[in-house]
């Protein structure tokens, strides 16, 4: 009896070590803790296509992966999310410069995809060149922002970001201003210092504790992503400090900040989301994606109070590209799955239940787009009013470091004006951060 | 029972098995001894070696190599994106920090986040461990309550600290608007941001070294105790001329260690802020070395000069050591 307590109690031992040991080899060696990969014909000769993914990109919720599996029952799908960009990113370019623990579909986010154009080309697949990719069904822009100058395609446009202005209908009327779209879109027409007219406006008889619009940062991400031109030309020189543009932009934004239209919380931290919760602000930037975030930090009493209007000038905020890297194990089938998955009438459908904005124009006249609505809007026709904005959205050279300029104008420039800085200290302060921080 | 023919006793010579046997058994045996003598003497020479070599082999892999790589990378104009594609560029990276407002800055805030986060919290353990040096109900209670900051994750204590230090919705706002105290912006101005990100580091490290402080306490002499007091020292005059100066090596080793410590800060800023992350605050207000090295590295990318600044840090590191030793010294001599 003892022996054989031994043995069983040794037995379950060597079970525990067994399990732990695969357990954490399957986890180095599909580097997302995902469960153990059954791929490679094993089991039923099914191929596992796992994609690695950032944030809610919602195909999985919109059931996009079960159609496919429905249409190829050889294969199976897997996602890897990491929540951030920011933790995503480092790990994605680590693992491209050393070929190693890539999944088979990689997502890169519009802010990262110039440097991975230009920088990580080589490692990718041309997605130009496979069977049932037709470039005219994205938006011009959206395609260049993927190709290399010898025209290569890294990667294909999943959705973007048309941004238009969603305000508050209710505090717009308490304040004196019209509340209906058309009327309001009117106000600040063609040009962003009508905008902050508006403000003004807004501001002689608005409701006590709130501002015009949501953060300094919000308006001069805004302005600059609706100009021609932002801190790279087409060449790819750094421009941002001499173009006039982004000069005008911030001032006004500083403008604004000085004269207290805009709050003077960052976005998306957590002093913002109490904004929204307390109905501080009566605008917003705002691409679709922003109403599944305002909806998700307000409370129950402000669903129906919105209303979406177009922005002065319509320009672009977020989009995400599918990438799908040589050192992959089913690079072919990724390939054909991501063709599907970025197809028009799939861009339509993830629209529909997630509001990713398609990038596919054709997708626009499509009943899951035109019939869309939104809680936080009401009847407002969304899918229109975007994708009247998507259209105008000016074609506008991306950098490899335009988010560290951007953050620069804003995290350590704009929002040092709601502080009591002059803009031009602010200014100086911002360009003295952003060169050092571009300089090799 | 045997059934082969050559384990049965075996016919050896006129007089009986064994004894035959002996000569020729004794000299494989001795042969076998000297083997096995040869064979433990190795064993005692090399063992030990073996033994420490998996800290080696680690060290070498994730210590040594990483550093020697950092030293060829520092001479080199390099970026993340393409680690092996290098460009030599010589001292550049070094000769440009003397020039580089941001990294004076950084260590300027280094040294005194540094200054205001240790000598509070060396001060306190001091007060901490002299407390409960005393006879306490539930004493272990207590010693484990001081250890529980240090267990606690830098992100999960951080982010509560960031709720309380919040300008428009924080605790601590809160509670000085009750005492007429101002409105501050705890994040976005120099002093107050900076004594944010003390306090997290005072919290974390203040109960550990109490209990160092403990354990050297309970190892003073208790006749040095009874002496001073037969002598009318009180319980103040015993502490600071019998407690303290017996303590001087652990107070010196607690500052070492602190100091050490405090020149590497990088978790308790860079959560302090998640928004701006690295770049510690809009205008760098809390920004360390430590975040400085992390944001051109890994933000920026530039591996390069991120190379450069770890170096830089590593000799700063060196000066502050050998000041700390020469200090030590002098304060052994004179004591």
């Amino acid at each position: 009896m003892r022996t054989s307590i031994h043995r069983s109690r040794r037995l379950g031992a060597l079970a525990a070590v067994a399990a732990l040991t695969t357990g954490l080899l399957t986890g180095c060696a599909n580097d997302s803790g995902g469960k153990s990969d059954t791929s490679d014909g094993g089991g039923k000769g099914k191929t596992t296509i796992t994609l690695g993914l950032f944030g809610t990109m919602g195909f999985k919720e919109a059931g996009l992966y079960t159609d496919y599996e429905k249409l190829h029952p050889d294969v199976t799908i897997k996602e890897n999310v990491i929540e951030k960009n920011e933790n995503y990113y480092p790990a994605l370019v680590n693992h491209l410069t050393t070929n190693s623990g890539l999944q088979d579909v990689q997502a890169v986010e519009v802010g990262n995809i110039a440097e991975v154009v230009q920088t990580q080309a080589a490692k990718l697949e041309d997605l130009s060149k496979v069977t049932g990719v037709d470039k005219s069904n994205w938006l011009g822009w959206k395609w260049q922002q993927a190709t290399t100058k010898d025209g290569q395609t890294v990667g294909l446009g999943t959705d973007i970001g048309p941004m238009a202005i969603c305000y508050r209908k209710d505090l717009f009327k308490a304040a004196g201003l019209p509340a209906d779209r058309d009327q309001v879109s009117k106000l600040w027409a063609g040009d962003w210092s009508k905008l902050v007219a508006t403000g003004e406006q807004y501001k002689k008889k608005a409701p006590s504790g709130t501002t015009f619009m949501d953060s300094p940062g919000g308006l001069l991400n805004a302005i600059l992503s609706s100009q021609s031109q932002k801190f790279y030309d087409s060449s790819g020189k750094v421009i941002y400090k001499t173009n006039p543009a982004v000069k005008n932009a911030f001032d006004l934004t500083a403008k604004a900040a000085k004269d207290g239209l805009v709050q003077s919380q960052p976005q998306f931290q957590p002093g913002w989301d109490q904004l929204i919760s307390n109905s501080k602000f009566a605008s917003v930037a705002c691409p679709p994606w922003m109403l599944g975030y305002i909806k998700g930090k307000s409370k129950a009493d402000s669903a129906g109070q919105w209303d979406v209007a177009q922005a002065p000038q319509a320009g672009n905020w977020g989009g995400t590209f599918l990438t799908v890297p040589k050192s992959g194990k089913h690079v072919t089938e990724a390939e054909k799955f991501v063709t599907w998955l970025t197809a028009p009438a799939q861009q339509a459908k993830l629209f529909a239940v997630q509001g990713s904005f398609p990038s596919a124009p054709s997708a626009y006249t499509l009943s899951q787009v035109t019939g869309a609505k939104n809680e936080m809007t009401g009847d407002a026709p969304i899918g229109t009013i975007f994708a009247q904005a998507a259209k105008s959205i000016p074609l506008q050279p991306i950098g490899p470091k335009d988010q560290i300029i951007q953050q620069g104008l804003t995290d350590n420039g704009v929002i040092l004006v709601t502080k009591g800085k002059s803009a031009a200290d602010a200014w100086d302060t911002a360009t003295k951060t952003i060169d050092n921080n571009l300089e090799k | 029972m045997a059934t082969r023919h050559d384990t049965a006793a075996p016919p050896v010579g006129e007089g009986g098995a064994a004894p035959a046997h002996s000569g020729a058994v004794s000299g494989a045996d001795a042969r076998r001894r000297a083997r096995l003598s040869r064979r433990w003497q190795r064993d005692i020479r090399w063992s030990p070696y073996a033994f420490v070599s998996p800290f080696f082999l680690l060290f070498l892999a994730f210590g040594l190599f990483p550093l020697i790589y950092t030293g060829w990378a520092s001479l080199h104009t390099v970026e993340l994106t393409a680690p092996t594609d290098m460009q030599w560029a010589g001292l550049h990276n070094y000769t440009r920090i003397f020039d580089d407002d941001f990294f004076w800055n950084a260590a300027k805030n280094t040294l005194t986040i540094g200054i205001i986060s240790t000598v509070p919290q060396l001060a306190m353990a001091m007060g901490l461990a002299h407390i409960l040096n005393y006879k306490l109900r539930a004493s272990t209670f207590f010693r484990v309550v001081m250890l529980a900051p240090y267990a606690t994750s830098i992100a999960a204590a951080s982010l509560v600290f960031v709720l309380l230090f919040g300008r428009d919705y924080g605790v601590i706002n809160w509670a000085l608007h009750f005492v007429g105290g101002g409105h501050i912006d705890w994040q976005n101005d120099k002093w107050p941001s900076q004594i944010a990100v003390s306090s997290i580091v005072v919290w974390r490290w203040t109960g550990y070294n109490a209990l160092i402080y403990l354990a050297a306490m309970q190892a003073v002499p208790q006749d040095l105790y009874e002496s001073a007091a037969l002598d009318g020292a009180n319980r103040w005059q015993q502490f600071f001329h019998v407690t303290l100066p017996q303590l001087r090596p652990t107070i010196l080793f607690t500052c070492v260690v602190s100091t050490i410590g405090a020149s590497q800060l990088f978790g308790e800023p860079l959560m302090f802020d998640a928004n701006k992350g690295a770049s510690g605050g809009a205008e760098h207000q809390f920004q360390t070395l430590g975040l400085y090295l992390y944001e051109q590295g890994w933000v920026n990318q530039h591996l390069g000069r991120a190379s450069a600044i770890a170096w830089t840090m590593f000799l700063i590191l060196i000066v502050i050591g050998i000041v700390n030793y020469v200090i030590s010294r002098r304060l052994r001599e004179s004591g």
